[in-house]
């Protein structure tokens, strides 16, 4: 509105590699990242479900490591490569973890879901690199242990439960989620 | 979200004389607390120096045999360093019980030591709270406190810091290191949060544009063992109601030394040192653990509706005692 | 679990006629796990742009002065509504909705103002930015038990008469062996889907409204629009092809979709406008806070002779909510003598509404608690004592049951959950630090059903066409009215299309009540039947047009029944208290229900869950606290209102025995999106007595109200030394 006088609002040019493609977006420096995917590249698969971090429904993987869109500045990301839900099938081929999950029903509303997936799929490479969580035992946490051996055993449901904790589902999917990780998880 | 300028620091050098230019600059570590404040109004930089991407994300032995840790190392991975696990596990325990895996993903070691509160009156900028607007009064006083402090509080907040991790750092004696305008300094990570007192709107005793380069732990005795325990509403993503870091060492039937720190009780992580005079050279005995955790509690102000949180904490740090000391006496293992 | 597979996965055999009972996958799975199915923020109309509400921070008063020049000299700012300026609205029946019309603020965070700009960022800063001036009046938002301007409505929600007296509930009770007298608490609880109310609207030239809108039925939605912007039904067009869920919360319209539309005239430009998180406690509806005093008489063989559940409750000053809590108690059990009575205040608080089983769920969390009391206090077992009292028909109203087998569920789920052999004394099982409990409630839900209509079209590829406004919001309505369809047209479900969620369909009721199936379905199985008899009576190559048939079932569907329609259920809980941290977490829970048939065992396996876990969070982790100083919920973000986590959901299991009701519908069916729920508190809060020996009677069972009650060491016990 600069008839009325108003001040310039401090926009960026921002790099994204987003599902494999490099883009270049002018943005204001205020924008999440989740919405510059969802208001910019009509990437709506990441879900704006509370916009502060406390649902992960905004779940994206950045550099491959899962984290909630929402709190981050688009600007902040610049040079990041963003894998959202939209980039995990390859064609018609669905990644293991979303075959999983409507192999299990393990989604109602589907709303929290790309979130889930997300999440699912970062939470796996953690596993897989030897990440520990709060379920895993504090002999087993304390073991000596290096990156890169492996997912803690047993990687069961406990572990999956509180792996996947920061992505709220209010229809209660969770024993279907679970159980559609724990599948994707040993195939 | 007011519009701000936005600027990456490509060095430490770089975001402090950034600073030193615009005055009102705020720095950003991974966001997961600051954006979230940005959008609630609560703060409104006009600048933000990005420090998530300066080169401090190592973790490193020092000389001594303690840990260096980079104030950009990210939570998850702090939580999962090897030598974190083995000779620190309190501090790789009150990692993984904060926040989730995403946030751990992103949130860093120095913008977690600075996170602020997440009372709710704070978080509501149609409210008075002296913290966020000095002199507006503090209605968690008399309003809904249940989650809020019981230790150190004042006539003028009751906020309690929200951090897991500091709570373990605070118990295993870290300090931070600081790099300001002035040069550098160091801080016992006990004496960083300050007590709300009249000047409840400063956390911390960092001077404007001080950055946190990182934190040091000091070399672990050998024999000890360490862990942090946490009690919450739900069983995971959910902030501490009361939670307990702590440090044994047992000789002989004995505590030979002993370090405890309360998470959830008071605006700072709580270093308990009467408890800890008190189980120094005790029999290592629930009952010390009690007289232990009676010691320190004794100073607890509750407030109408969290009283619950002194027995809480009284029963955590017997049970956290009791357990490491029980696999001190096992003493065939490595120190935890 | 085997049996729970061999029960999920009746998988059809190719070619197989019946397509019902079978567990065919969600239609629209592979949409959601790719990110392409969208939700009503998630359509981008060109020259866009997007809104921000301002919420009064006053809890009672009127708005004195709306400093809105600052604002609009903000960057990318294009309007500022206010009661001042804001299109003035015609008629509606929810008053809720009379939003920006004048100055009054009847509860914090009512709407005083929206803010439009070019982004979402500067809409954000817009709202913040801009000051309100207030003229403050005393507020009360405080329910209690015995407030001074209690009164008894005319009636409770779903037109359920507020009190009912059967008998001579004092004089029984009064006389009775043994008695029960509890008081039950319950705090707000918010329905919270994980998609927040969220429009994308704009206007045409020719005056057409159009609006894609998170809700549960979009006819209504139209309606609703049309009569506020005072145009013909048939010029506003809703679409709500996908829905983040509801529960309650997205069943008629909310504050978002006539803002969205009121900005969209007054800009002239399409706008999205997707509720803030932290604003949906004070606008969108929640359960309403209740007290409830159950008082069971009865002999000492458990035979309960005089019942009454009365119930004090909130609403708000705009409009009368009352949950109807004490509703159940007139199906549940024998009562020849009861009393089932509400009282409502309305206060200075925000509009309680529908969430998940309004009434069966609140009321048999009280009812069934005060029936484990009873259990206890004649020594009976719970189960047994509920079987003991299964009325021959329905104690309010002596009609039938249409069927009625709680008997078989509570049966199959003490079978299955292994009750038998209970340790029958409470706070003695013990594993190191933990105690352990088991508990049990029944479930109820009634059947309703309202008149749909539904058209059904037949190609000359042999495929069908079923459409009908329906809408899914994660229930799987694609799937099953999909699987309906085949079985009247004797065909296979993935030769049939299911085209809903569009107010241009044939008009059908909301996603709400567990009658979603059960409206639509008999409508789809009414038009596929008539167009069956179509395709019998055609010869040869059908038309290029194919054939089609409609159906209005307002007539069968909207019939009185002679019976008392109910669906019914059992849940078993199994529970864990932490002594040192009072900490309670499920570690089992299993149900088992009498809903007619089961259409789709894999989506109804998933509705019954999620409606357990819902039940976890009411009973454990889900409290909503009145600031009485400010009128507002506190916790009002997903941080501090506590929905069950994932790791708070154990292994969780539904069943269902076979129930062949021929007083229904075409399917059989009964509702099952609410029925998890109900009663599933109930057993939670059981089995913590179980395990505690004490009885807590405030929701939710959080560590500050276990913990009084749980000894401390070193006093009482020596605590396991190994730890956990």
């Amino acid at each position: 509105m600069p008839e009325r006088g108003a001040p310039e609002i401090p926009v960026s040019l921002v790099s994204l590699r987003v599902n494999g493609t490099w883009l270049s977006l002018r943005l204001d420096n205020r924008t999440t990242l989740l919405d510059a995917l969802r208001e910019h590249l009509d990437l709506v698969g990441a879900k704006k479900g509370c916009d502060h971090g406390q649902c992960g429904a905004c779940t994206v993987l950045v550099g491959g490591r899962r984290a909630n869109s929402c709190l981050l500045l688009a600007v902040a990301c610049d040079g990041s490569d963003v894998t959202t839900v939209e980039g995990l099938a390859e064609g018609e081929r669905l990644h293991p973890v979303q075959e999983a999950f409507v192999a299990h029903d393990a989604l109602q509303c589907g709303y929290c879901t790309p979130g889930q997936i997300c999440s699912a799929v970062g939470m796996l490479a953690e596993a897989a690199e030897g990440h520990p969580s709060y379920a895993t035992a504090p002999d087993r946490l304390a073991a000596d242990s290096s990156p890169g051996q492996g997912a803690p055993e047993p990687f069961d449901a406990l572990e999956i439960r509180e792996r996947m904790s920061g992505n709220l589902c209010r229809c209660g999917a969770y024993p279907n989620i679970v159980d559609a990780i724990a599948e994707a998880a040993r195939s | 979200m007011r519009p701000f300028s936005y600027l990456r620091a490509a060095t430490a050098e770089e975001a402090l004389d950034a600073f030193a230019a615009r005055p009102g600059a705020q720095f950003l570590g991974g966001g997961t607390n600051l954006v979230d404040l940005m959008k609630l109004g609560v703060t409104a930089p006009e600048f933000l120096i990005d420090v998530s991407r300066l080169p401090l994300d190592s973790v490193e032995t020092t000389p001594e045999g303690g840990l260096h840790i980079g104030a950009t190392v990210r939570n998850s991975d702090l939580a999962a360093h090897p030598v974190v696990r083995t000779r620190y596990t309190a501090l790789s325990q009150a990692l993984l019980s904060g926040a989730s895996g995403q946030l751990r993903n992103t949130a860093t070691t120095g913008g977690n030591l600075l996170q602020r509160t997440r009372c709710p009156y704070f978080q509501d900028t149609s409210k008075p709270c002296n913290k966020r607007e000095p002199g507006t009064g503090c209605p968690a006083r008399d309003g809904v406190h249940r989650d809020l402090a019981v230790l150190g509080h004042s006539a003028h907040c009751v906020a309690t810091h929200p951090s897991d991790m500091a709570v373990a750092l605070a118990a295993l004696d870290a300090t931070v290191q600081v790099r300001g305008a002035g040069g550098e300094r160091t801080v016992p990570v006990t004496d960083l949060h300050r007590l709300p007192g009249d000047r409840p709107d400063v956390d911390t005793v960092l001077r404007p544009g001080e950055l946190i380069t990182g934190v040091t732990l000091p070399p672990r005795a050998d024999g000890g063992h360490s862990g942090y325990r946490k009690a919450r509403d739900r069983a995971s993503y959910a902030f501490a109601l009361a939670s307990v870091a702590a440090t044994v060492r047992v000789e002989g039937g004995l505590v030979r030394d002993a370090s405890l720190a309360f998470g959830g009780l008071a605006h700072r992580p709580w270093r308990a040192r009467a408890a800890e005079e008190v189980l120094r050279g005790a029999p290592a005995t629930v009952e010390t653990y009690a007289r232990a955790a009676d010691a320190e509690l004794a100073a607890a102000e509750p407030l109408r509706d969290n009283a619950f949180k002194v027995t809480l904490t009284r029963n955590l740090t017997v049970n956290v005692l009791s357990d490491l000391a029980s696999r001190a006496e096992e003493g065939a293992r490595p120190p935890t | 679990m085997t049996d729970a597979l061999s029960q999920d996965t009746a998988l059809p055999s190719p070619g197989a006629p019946l397509a019902l009972d079978s567990a065919f996958p969600r239609r629209e799975a592979r949409e959601k796990v790719t990110g392409a199915a969208r939700y009503a923020a998630e359509h981008t109309p060109p020259d866009c742009a997007y809104a921000w509400p301002v919420p009064a921070t006053v809890a009672r008063g009127r708005v004195t002065a709306l400093h809105t020049a600052d604002v609009l000299a903000l960057p990318g700012v294009l309007a500022v509504l206010t009661h001042t300026d804001a299109p003035r609205l015609g008629p509606s029946d929810d008053p809720t909705l009379a939003l920006l019309q004048d100055d009054r603020v009847p509860h914090r965070g009512w709407y005083v103002a929206l803010a439009v700009a070019d982004s979402l960022e500067s809409a954000r800063a817009a709202a913040d930015a801009l000051r309100v001036e207030y003229d403050t009046d005393e507020h009360d938002v405080r329910l209690t038990a015995d407030h001074p301007r209690l009164y008894t409505p005319e009636e409770a929600n779903g037109g359920h008469p507020a009190v009912r007296e059967r008998g001579d509930f004092d004089a029984a009770f009064a006389a009775a062996d043994v008695r029960v007298d509890a008081t039950y608490t319950m705090p707000a609880l918010h329905n919270h889907p994980m998609e927040p109310h969220a429009s994308t609207a704009w206007w045409t030239d020719d005056g057409r409204l159009t609006v894609y809108d998170s809700s549960q039925g979009s006819a209504t939605v139209r309606d609703t629009l049309a009569g506020l912007f005072n145009v013909p039904e048939d010029a506003v067009t809703v679409l709500s092809e996908h829905v983040g869920g509801g529960f309650g919360a997205k069943g008629t319209p909310r504050a978002q979709v006539v803002l969205a539309a009121m900005a969209a005239r007054h800009t002239g430009r399409p706008v999205k406008l997707a509720l803030p998180r932290h604003q949906l406690a004070a606008v969108v509806g929640h359960r309403a806070p209740t007290v409830q005093r159950v008082r069971l008489g009865a002999s000492s063989d458990g035979v309960i002779t005089a019942l009454a559940h009365e119930v004090v409750t909130h609403t708000s000053t705009v409009r009368e909510f009352v949950e109807q809590a004490a509703v159940p108690a007139r199906t549940m059990y024998t009562s020849p003598n009861s009393r089932t009575t509400h009282r409502v205040v309305a206060l200075d608080v925000p509009t309680p509404s529908w969430m998940r089983a309004p009434g069966e769920a609140s009321g048999m969390y009280a009812l069934e608690s005060a029936m484990d009391e009873l259990a206890a206090a004649t020594g009976i077992d719970p189960v047994e004592l509920r079987l003991r009292n299964e009325p021959a028909a329905e104690p309010d109203s002596g009609r039938p049951f249409s069927s009625r087998h709680l008997a078989d569920c509570l049966r199959e789920g003490a079978r299955r959950f292994g009750w038998e052999g209970r340790e029958a004394r409470s706070g003695v099982r013990r594993a190191g630090d933990l105690l352990l409990g088991t508990g049990v409630a029944s479930a109820t839900y009634p059947v309703l059903v309202s008149p749909s209509t539904a058209t059904a079209h037949a190609d000359r590829d042999g495929s069908y066409t079923i459409l009908v406004n329906a809408t899914d919001i994660g229930t799987g309505a694609r799937t099953v009215l999909a699987q309906i369809a085949a079985e009247v047209l004797g065909t296979r479900p993935d030769t049939v299309r299911v085209d809903i969620g569009r107010s241009t369909l044939p008009t059908a009721p909301l996603a709400g009540g567990s009658s979603g199936t059960a409206s639509w379905g008999w409508a789809v199985h009414k038009a596929c039947t008539a167009l069956a008899g179509k395709l019998r009576a055609h010869s040869g190559e059908l038309p290029a047009e194919g054939l089609s048939a409609s159906a209005d079932t307002e007539e069968e569907a909207g019939r009185e029944s002679p019976y008392a329609r109910h669906a019914f259920g059992a849940h078993f809980a199994e529970v864990q208290v932490d002594t040192v941290t009072g900490e309670v977490r499920v570690r089992r829970l299993l149900g088992v229900y009498a809903a007619g048939r089961i259409l789709n065992p894999r989506t109804a396996r998933s509705q019954f869950i999620g409606g357990m876990t819902m039940g976890i969070g009411m009973a454990l982790t889900e409290s909503s606290t009145m600031d009485a100083g400010f009128g507002d919920f506190a916790e009002r973000d997903l941080a501090a209102y506590h929905v069950p986590s994932c790791a708070d959901a154990p292994a969780i299991e539904a069943y269902w025995v076979e129930e062949d009701d021929p007083h229904l519908n075409p399917m059989g069916s009964k509702g099952i999106g609410e029925i998890g729920i109900v009663g599933t508190a109930a057993a939670v809060a059981n089995a913590v007595h179980h395990a505690v020996g004490v009885r807590l009677r405030d929701l939710p069972l959080t560590p500050d109200r276990l913990l009084p009650h749980l000894a401390t060491a070193p006093h009482a016990f020596p605590l396991a030394v190994s730890g956990k």
